[in-house]
Formats: C-alpha cells, sequence, structure tokens
C-alpha cells in the first residue's frame, strides 16, 4: 500500500533502531502524547526493539479516554431522550458513564448511531427534519476541523435539528499540565504528528523553552516513530532544546491556515476536565456564544449534570504517565476490555488497551 | 494559557459495565462477549458431551458405525444483497461450512425463513434463487424448511436459519480441541474481504470499493485437503470476530499457543486500505469462505499444494504453527521483528477516532 509498506520496512526501521544505539549513551525518558501512536508502538512492538536506555511512557492524548464522566452522562441522557438521534465515532460507544454507556442506551430504543464524520450526522439532520440530530464532537485538534465543519455546514443549511455536544482537548495545555507535574519524569517529547498536520507547530516553542526540553513531531507508521525517537535521543544526548520536525511530509511549521481559522471561527479555548487528570486550565475548546443554536448541552438543557469519578484504577496516573498498565493491580483480572475499570482500558487507543490486545 | 501549575486531582475511574442485564450488540460479534453469553446462559442449561466440546458443529454418533456432524446458523444481514453475495448463499454456505469443519462431508440442509410484511416477493425470489444455486454447488439438498411471517417493523425484511447434517469421514478425527505443537497452520486465502464487503454494501465506508465477499461452500475443498492427508487435526472457518478470533479459540480449546508471522498474513489491498482508513484490524474482520487448517508439519507441503489447485484456496499460505508456550496464546511476530499478543475481539468492532 502507497506511503503505509514504505513506512514499514522492516529493514529501514531496523536500521534506524540501530542508529538510535548507537546514539544513545544513558537512559532518556520521552512520552509519546498521542493515543495512536501508544497504539502503533505496540501493536508493532517498537518498544521491543528498542535499546534499553529509551523509555517511553504513554501520555494522555487517546480522546476518547480523557473524555470527562459528566460529559458522557450529557451524552447518555441526550442519547436516551426520544426524538433524538445520537451520533457518534464508534470507540465512543463503549466507555462508560456513571451508570451505563451508549451501547445500554441503544438496547433500551435509543437511536444511537456510529458515524464516520460529523457531516454525515449533517446529512442525517437533513434527512430527518423531524428529529433532532447530536453528534458527539470529541477529540483533539486534529478532529477539530471536520467538527466544527459541521457546525458551519448546518448553518450554511439553515438546519434547525442540528446540535453538536463538544468534549474538545488541545494538546500544548497538556503538556504544560505535565510538565509542571512534580512528579514529572518526561525528558522529551514525541509531538502527535496528526494534531500538527493541523495546527503546525508554532505553539510548541515557548513549552521548549519554558521547560527546557526537546520536542519532536512524530508521524505514526514505525519508521516515522523510530525516526522520531532518534531524533529526540540525539536532541537531548546532544544537550540541545528545540522542536524538530521528523514529520515532514505531512506537517509545516504554520500548519493548515484554513483549518485553524474554520477552528477559531466556531471555538474559543475553555477549561477542561480531563477523565484521570482533572481540570487543565484553557486546554479545550467549547462552542462561541454566536453557535449557541448548535450546542447540544443549552439545547437539551443538560448543563447541569454533574458527576463524580470513584478512585477505583490508576488511569489518570496512566495518562500522565506515571505509571504503566502492568503497575495496575486490576490490569487484566478485573479490568478487561470487556468490563473496563477505566477509559484508557476502553477506547482502542488507550494504553491499557492497547497492552491488554498487544502484550497480554 | 495559562503559567499556573496545574492541579492534577489524582486517579479517577469508572465503574465497571457488566452488561448481564441485557442484550447489546456486542453479544453476537462473535467475539469474547458472545463466548461469555454461551458459557452463561445456553451451556448450563444444555450442557452434554457433543456441545461442550466447543467446535461449531456437533459429532454425534446415533450408533456405533456412523458419526454424524450437526450444525445450525442463524443468519441476519443488512443488506440482504452485497458484492458478491447474499442472505441466500449465506445461509446454504455458513452452514455447510460449519458442517463440514469436522471433516465431514454435507448432505442435507433445513432452512427457516422469518419473513417481514411487505417484503417483496421479488426479493424473496432471488434469495432463494442464491439458496438454490448454493446448494447444487455445495453438493446439499435442502430437505425441510419453515415460513413465519412477522408484522412490518419487527424483522429487517428477512432472516434465515438453516441447519445441517453431514457424515464424518472414516479414519478422520478433526477438532478444535486437536491442535500439536509442530502443527503448520494453513490459511485458504486472503482475510477481511467478507466483513469490508458488507460494510461498502451499506454505504459505510465513504469510498468506493470493489472488494467482493468471499462467502463460498468450502466442503469440496476440505474433501480435497482429507484426501491429501488424514491427519489434519482442525479444520475452522473464521466467520464473525475474524481470524484472530477463531485462532484464540483453537488455542483455548486445544491449551496449546499459536504462533503467527505477520508478513504471511494476506489481506487483499483494497481491504487493508480501507482497514487503514477507518482504523480495523482485518485479522478482527469477518471471512465467509476461508477455512484455517493445523496439520503436522510433514503433511503441510501437500496440504498446501492441493488447496492451490482448487478454487477456494488457491491463495492459501502457511501463515504460523503451533508453540507448546505461552498456552492458550496467539502471538504475532511483527513485520519488523517483535513479537506481540493477538486477543479475541472483545464486543463490537469499532472503528477508532483517528
Amino acid at each position: 500500500m502507497k506511503y503505509v509498506t514504505e513506512y514499514r520496512d522492516a529493514a529501514l526501521v531496523k536500521g534506524v533502531i540501530e542508529e538510535i544505539r548507537r546514539t544513545v549513551t544513558r537512559p532518556w525518558t520521552m512520552m509519546e502524547i498521542c493515543g495512536g501512536q501508544t497504539h502503533a508502538i505496540v501493536r508493532h512492538g517498537i518498544d521491543q526493539l528498542l535499546p534499553p536506555e529509551i523509555e517511553l511512557v504513554h501520555g494522555p492524548g487517546c480522546p476518547v479516554c480523557v473524555t470527562p464522566l459528566e460529559l458522557i452522562d450529557k451524552a447518555l441522557a441526550i442519547a436516551s431522550h426520544p426524538d433524538v438521534i445520537f451520533c457518534s465515532y464508534g470507540d465512543m460507544l463503549r466507555v462508560p458513564g456513571s451508570g451505563h454507556d451508549l451501547f445500554s442506551v441503544k438496547a433500551q430504543g435509543g437511536d444511537v448511531r456510529v458515524v464516520y464524520s460529523p457531516l454525515d450526522a449533517v446529512a442525517l439532520a437533513q434527512q430527518n427534519p423531524d428529529k433532532q440530530v447530536v453528534f458527539f464532537a470529541i477529540g483533539f485538534e486534529t478532529t477539530a476541523p471536520a467538527n466544527v465543519m459541521s457546525v458551519l455546514q448546518a448553518q450554511r443549511l439553515g438546519l434547525k435539528n442540528f446540535s453538536i455536544l463538544v468534549s474538545h482537548v488541545r494538546v500544548p495545555p497538556a503538556i504544560q499540565a505535565i510538565l509542571s507535574s512534580p512528579h514529572n519524569r518526561v525528558q522529551g517529547f514525541l509531538l502527535a504528528g496528526h494534531v500538527c498536520a493541523v495546527m503546525g507547530y508554532w505553539e510548541y516553542p515557548p513549552l521548549v523553552e519554558k521547560f527546557n526540553i526537546p520536542m519532536v513531531v512524530t508521524g505514526f507508521e514505525p519508521l516515522d516513530i523510530v525516526q522520531g525517537i532518534l531524533q529526540a535521543v540525539q536532541l537531548l544526548e546532544a544537550g540541545e532544546v528545540e522542536v524538530a520536525n521528523a514529520y515532514s511530509r505531512a506537517v509545516t511549521f504554520e500548519g493548515l491556515k484554513p483549518a485553524q481559522d474554520a477552528i477559531n471561527k466556531v471555538f474559543m479555548e475553555c477549561d477542561r476536565k480531563w477523565r484521570g487528570i482533572g481540570m487543565i486550565p484553557m486546554s479545550g475548546w467549547d462552542l462561541r456564544p454566536e453557535f449557541d443554536e448548535f450546542n447540544a448541552e443549552k439545547r437539551f438543557d443538560v448543563e447541569s449534570i454533574q458527576a463524580e469519578e470513584s478512585p477505583l484504577c490508576i488511569a489518570g496516573q496512566i495518562l500522565q504517565g506515571l505509571k504503566k498498565p502492568h503497575d495496575c493491580s486490576a490490569f487484566g483480572k478485573e479490568c478487561t476490555p470487556e468490563r473496563p475499570l477505566g477509559a484508557t482500558m476502553v477506547s482502542s487507543e488507550g494504553a491499557c488497551a492497547a497492552y491488554y490486545k498487544y502484550k497480554g | 494559557m495559562t503559567d499556573e501549575p496545574t492541579n492534577i486531582e489524582g486517579a479517577v475511574c469508572a465503574p465497571p459495565l457488566t452488561h448481564n442485564e441485557q442484550i447489546v450488540m456486542g453479544h453476537g460479534a462473535g467475539g469474547r462477549m458472545s463466548h461469555q453469553l454461551i458459557q452463561k446462559a445456553f451451556l448450563p442449561a444444555f450442557q452434554n458431551p457433543a456441545l461442550n466440546v466447543g467446535n461449531d458443529a456437533a459429532l454425534v454418533m446415533p450408533d456405533s458405525r456412523q458419526r454424524l456432524s450437526i450444525s445450525t446458523d442463524a443468519h441476519v444481514v443488512s443488506p440482504l444483497f452485497f458484492p458478491g453475495g447474499d442472505i441466500g448463499r449465506l445461509a446454504v454456505c455458513g452452514t455447510v461450512n460449519d458442517v463440514a469443519m469436522l471433516g465431514a462431508k454435507p448432505l442435507y440442509l433445513t432452512a427457516g425463513f422469518i419473513l417481514e410484511e411487505g417484503l417483496p416477493m421479488s426479493t424473496l425470489q432471488r434469495v432463494i434463487e442464491s439458496m438454490r444455486e448454493a446448494a447444487e454447488e455445495a453438493g446439499v439438498q435442502i430437505v425441510a424448511g419453515d415460513t413465519k411471517v412477522v408484522q412490518k417493523g419487527k424483522a429487517d425484511g428477512l432472516y434465515i436459519t438453516t441447519a445441517g447434517v453431514g457424515v464424518v469421514r472414516e479414519g478422520i478425527n478433526v477438532s478444535g480441541a486437536n491442535a500439536r505443537a509442530g502443527d503448520a497452520v494453513i490459511l485458504s486465502g486472503t482475510i477481511g474481504d467478507h466483513g469490508i464487503a458488507v460494510l461498502g454494501a451499506r454505504g459505510e465506508l465513504g469510498f468506493e470499493s470493489s472488494i467482493q465477499s468471499d462467502i463460498a461452500p468450502l466442503n469440496h475443498l476440505i474433501e480435497a485437503m482429507l484426501d491429501a492427508s488424514p491427519n489434519i487435526h482442525v479444520l475452522r472457518d473464521p466467520t464473525r470476530g475474524g481470524l484472530a478470533t477463531t485462532l484464540n479459540e483453537i488455542a483455548a480449546q486445544s491449551n496449546a499457543g499459536i504462533l503467527l508471522d505477520e508478513r504471511t498474513l494476506p489481506v487483499h489491498p483494497e481491504v487493508g486500505a480501507a482497514c487503514e482508513m477507518l482504523g480495523f484490524d482485518p485479522l478482527y474482520i469477518a471471512n465467509e469462505g476461508k477455512l484455517v487448517c493445523f496439520v503436522p508439519h510433514e503433511d503441510a507441503g501437500k496440504v498446501l499444494s492441493v488447496m492451490k489447485k482448487t478454487r477456494y484456496g488457491e491463495g492459501a499460505v502457511i501463515i504460523g504453527e503451533v508453540i507448546a508456550g505461552p498456552r492458550e496464546r496467539v502471538l504475532l511476530k511483527t513485520a519488523i521483528g517483535s513479537t506481540r499478543v493477538v486477543d479475541m475481539l472483545a464486543g463490537e468492532m469499532l472503528p477508532r477516532i483517528c
């Protein structure tokens, strides 16, 4: 497959790993921020091939995992409404709220549908004028352009029966939170290539400067990932602190200006709770007031729903890179993908799910 | 962005969901939730030696001379017609294959039809004609049937249940519990074609695809394989839950380990591309015309070469081997040389967000 096969070439990957071995002289701890990268690392077993000096810790970059409990409860309340068609990306259906999940709502007669694009939800709203169509707009910067396009499209079409439930999060404030933690062990970051494809990487030099830590924009195929690790090791070994781009076939410094403009037109920064971590100031996006009519929280009067998360699993510490899934006593026992205790086991991008699936 | 250190609240979690109270779609996906449903709801009530073995068909011996393979399969698919097949061909091939996977020659099928009020007669005729063709190809007769009609809205057009019976060859002992260390694992062709073809027919891919379902009766292929080697240990068709789930079932039934070589797994380029775009793994996608065969290493070459000469086995390859341990695990040697676990499908296969 073009643009995939060549980035999974075993000889090339091994060559880069050899280069990492030659370069590394002491232990380094680095974090891949993106859940998609965590998944690729474990799926391809990249961590097994790295020299023991390199420790990868898995970051909070799975949008499904970090969606806060109370927002899922809001989603469940809206989806249970008889006149609602509730649309979601697939892997959100299995995430438990306080009492149940979207699968349960569906089993009880709720009209819950998996869509591959928010624009599919807009089309459903057009086709079903007597129904309220709600899209669960979760994600990092990667899904934001498509999600805001659904709002702009609905506005252009004059739809009165379309709204989105927003739980958007942003990478830079999460990195700031991790680096500000007194427990931080991370010495270098692999930045999320797809996030940077949209946003560029102009947001990161101030963080690099403030925390004196190198960051490398990294892609998702095995060769991309080992290349990102190699560049991070080279910077760390040389004591150089900068943002490097190891994913230049997709990412520029500026990013996609039209996408950023669309995001800024529809969204504004806001404080956001992260499941397992807690409140991170100005770490989310929400709809601007001028788009209130597309705000599902307001349309369905669910703003007052609150939820308390119970301290049973260590998802929060895993999301912050403080612990690995195997460090959890419930891992693979009380907590499995069928009976997830925590969000990191629920999503296929979650670190625990990736470990369970590929490492056993 | 603020410069204030963030207040980290610490570990938080949600209570587990057991889905014991009601049926959810995951119970029908063929993965671990389906297994748990069988274990908890059906086995305690019905248990008997033939059922407890856990194969897709039961081996029964009405007298000391004959061994029969019996199976049944319920078919629900939307849409009813899709590239490469339809619910009728599925209903015949699904049961023919389950019966044949014990090393049996399928002979007779029965068919039960649940029809939704308003179903066009022409649709039913097309399905019946397709069943006739598939039965003819497989060399089985549909010898009994039943029809029920339910009110509009109480079914999705048409459901078909088939049951089948066949005679197990003499001197053959094929079961999911028979895998032994040293066996070669042979796969009859590309994986994931059926699942992706049906998704495409539902309009859920968001892009054009020319993938055809692989639905096929595999009994003639199996006959040729057993002619080549009576020592075949395991035959199974990796349907719902995909190859990964089927291999995990066999590893558990046989108390053995399985080691796959990722580089050998045959995936049609279009199926691979669809999976990359949607966040699916071909290992978990349904097939309806493929089988896996476990055979002692020394017989693997002749079985493979016979398979390659048949219509439904021409893409056959050796994908791995049975290993002594770790037991009840499927491992995969990745293309870049590492090793990872291949787990069973959990519940429903869900497309990933990005």
